[in-house]
């Protein structure tokens, strides 16, 4: 009787695990962890949670099987946070993977976390290029844009538009140096010139002081290689002491599209960037963001896009995979093309780069403009190829 | 003498004008701090908060009621003065027998209400305020463009901090108020209500800190954390002129601008520390502060 009874859970338990295929506490459980208030909640913030709902409402809620639950949490900006927060969720949370993760230092954090447990990471938010360099991971995926992409794609196009001698304005720490760094790796290998820095300590509110000093330095370009409010208010500040009257061209290395809606058009206008995603570009973008706005009051970044992209690929890849096994889906991942509205047709290189086309974009005048949100010309698509660093050249001991 | 410093003076009047326009900043909130502190005996850490309050009401008046920017340097630090005695009335009041660490936390607490409502309500990325058509444009000064914005903030606030110093030092009303602090209860005998004096110059303290904001929203992004961001300098600046005195907070604040101007010309990366290092040497010589008197 008893071994009757056992060999009937043993059944039953077989029976439940294959209902379920493979699936770890038989629950999909995705953690969106990122700056809720500080000063990237606008371009992440409860936007990605937003992006990664509306993913798994694709699937209907449900994967193989198995329940899709979101959570999420803010990491406040702080690496330490931000660790511990991604260790309790692996270790106690039954997370599976987890999304977003703005800041670099944050995301790095994370990313030696996830490279250890075994758990998928699929960063938006971030900037820093070793992510997929000599930090990389098996189970990393860097999903909208890096520094690499966003200063070669912006160095080279002005470049081509006979702006040679550039001036950096640069927050002064990590990712600062490492935008001004690899904008000027470009511009030098390009043949241009870079003529002079200066370094301002972050969060600064006036930067009419630096403003002057770009002024003097008559360079064809003055490069912002700050983000969030430091790069608003310098571009704010520039137009107010006038220097694009003067001739010289604004270029921005890292902003979003929330910067320029807070801007304004009159103090951003003729602003050259390089955007990882632009809600105006084709049906499919249009559609997508105008269900985004719905639910979020405003229109998707590139940051928030990227997530819904990444947690999609990762549900697919699940979905194909018939578990949430690291390494089975991690594969699957790769082995997938990336389709969908954020990126067609792309593809995950070894090193953990999601490669996909790039844009050059121009903000418009206020006249051009038809509304809120209607913001960019995409001047030119950049080619996946040529928009992110070859990953042989990226330090990933994972590139063979 | 300006080889010293391996700069052309083009470069450095430049330097040392933007560091003015700074300075005058520093000089309108400190002062309004100065006040609050000399009168109240309050640490009113709300004042950042109140600067970013004045600044959304300028925002506020223009995007939802069409008023301009004229109505709002007018208007807003009236609204900032309203909210200012309501706290003091419902809050602050209660705690001037304490220890001044209470209306500290009181007033800390109160700037992070304020912040996270606003930062709820209109997020983090700060909306844009437009310069009035009266002061677009700028001049050719030859070694720099002045826009005719900052030279206007300049005027603006040097007027406002010495009226502000003239009837403090200088008037009957101001000798009232300085004889309250000194001894409450006997200017009461005389026949002044000192409660209502109080609250009214809580009311004008943090209405200098609106009027701060309405003269900073065309030029920073209006929004939620712009005063944290300078609540930190000028309680330095308020520490080195010494607590409470109205004149030291107007000097230091115009000098520590000129300081930090010249830092951002020989070595920007200090520029956001230089402040605070003058903080330190000067507490260490002179713990009262540069202007203040030893209790």
């Amino acid at each position: 009787m008893r071994s009757l009874l056992l060999a009937g859970t043993a059944l039953l338990t077989l029976t439940s695990g294959a209902a379920f295929a493979q699936m770890s506490n038989d629950v999909i459980r995705i953690g969106v962890l990122n700056d809720r208030s500080g000063i990237y909640a606008d371009l992440a913030g409860e936007g990605s949670a937003i992006a990664a709902r509306m993913a798994a409402e694709e699937f209907g809620g449900k994967v193989a099987g198995a329940p899709i639950e979101i959570v999420v949490a803010d990491h406040q900006n702080k690496a330490d946070i931000a660790a511990s927060k991604a260790r309790e969720w692996v270790d106690t949370g039954n997370v599976d993977v987890i999304a977003d993760v703005p800041n670099s230092a944050a995301a790095l954090a994370v990313q030696g976390i996830t490279r250890d447990k075994k758990r998928i990471f699929l960063m938006s938010g971030p900037g820093a290029t070793a992510l997929t360099g000599a930090q990389c991971s098996p189970y990393g995926f860097h999903w909208a844009y890096d520094n690499y992409a966003m200063a070669a794609g912006t160095g080279r196009a002005l470049y081509e538009q006979g702006k040679k001698n550039w001036y950096f304005v640069t927050a002064d720490y990590a990712f600062g140096q490492s935008l001004e760094e690899e904008t000027t790796k470009m511009v030098n290998k390009l043949g241009g010139k870079i003529v002079g820095s200066v370094r301002h300590p972050l969060g600064s509110a006036d930067f009419s002081s630096f403003l002057l000093q770009a002024q003097g330095s008559k360079a064809d370009v003055i490069g912002f290689a700050n983000a969030g409010a430091d790069a608003t208010n310098a571009v704010k500040q520039a137009a107010e002491f006038g220097i694009t009257q003067s001739g010289q061209s604004l270029a921005g290395l890292l902003l979003f599209i929330t910067d320029i809606h807070a801007l304004g058009l009159p103090a951003a206008q003729g602003l050259m960037f390089t955007e990882g995603f632009y809600w105006n570009l084709d049906d499919q973008t249009r559609d997508w963001s105008k269900k985004f706005e719905a639910k979020a009051g405003k229109k998707p970044t590139m940051v928030q896009a990227g997530v819904y992209s990444a947690v999609r690929h990762y549900l697919k890849a699940v979905d194909a995979a018939k578990t949430d096994d690291p390494d089975k889906v991690a594969a699957k991942m790769r082995e997938l093309p990336v389709e969908d509205m954020f990126a067609k047709k792309g593809k995950i290189a070894a090193n953990g780069r999601m490669f996909h086309d790039m844009y050059l974009v121009r903000v418009k005048a206020p006249g051009q403009s038809k509304g809120p949100w209607d913001y960019y010309d995409v001047v030119k698509t950049i080619p996946a190829e040529t928009a992110f660093l070859d990953p042989a050249l990226s330090g990933c001991p994972l590139v063979k | 003498m300006f080889d010293l410093l391996g700069v052309s003076p083009q470069v450095l009047f430049g330097q040392l004008l933007l560091g003015l326009i700074n300075g005058s900043f520093y000089a309108l909130l400190s002062l309004g701090l100065a006040v609050i502190f000399g009168m109240l005996n309050v640490i009113n850490f709300a004042h950042g908060a109140l600067y970013m309050v004045g600044a959304f009401v300028a925002w506020l008046l223009l995007n939802y009621l069409g008023l301009g920017y004229w109505w709002a340097l007018f208007l807003a630090p009236t609204v900032v003065g309203l909210v200012g005695m309501a706290l003091e009335k419902t809050m602050l009041s209660r705690l001037y027998k304490l220890d001044h660490l209470y209306g500290l936390l009181l007033t800390f607490g109160l700037a992070l209400i304020l912040e996270g409502a606003f930062r709820h309500q209109y997020g983090v990325s700060g909306q844009p305020y437009p310069i009035p058509d009266l002061l677009k444009g700028g001049q050719n000064l030859g070694f720099m463009f002045l826009p005719n914005y900052r030279g206007w903030v300049v005027a603006a606030s040097l007027i406002v901090c010495f009226g502000t110093w003239f009837a403090i030092e200088r008037t009957r009303l101001g000798a009232y108020l300085r004889a309250a602090t000194e001894n409450p209860v006997l200017v009461q005998a005389f026949g002044i209500n000192v409660p209502v004096m109080v609250s009214l110059t809580y009311a004008f303290g943090v209405a200098l800190a609106g009027l701060a904001g309405v003269l900073a929203a065309p030029i920073y992004q209006v929004s939620p954390l712009m005063g944290s961001n300078l609540i930190i300098i000028v309680f330095a600046v308020v520490v080195i002129g010494g607590m409470g005195s109205i004149l030291g907070a107007i000097v230091t604040g115009l000098g520590l601008g000129l300081m930090e101007g010249l830092t951002k010309v020989v070595y920007p990366e200090a520029s956001n520390i230089v402040v605070f290092v003058v903080m330190a040497i000067v507490l260490l010589i002179k713990p009262a502060g540069l202007f203040g008197r030893e209790r």
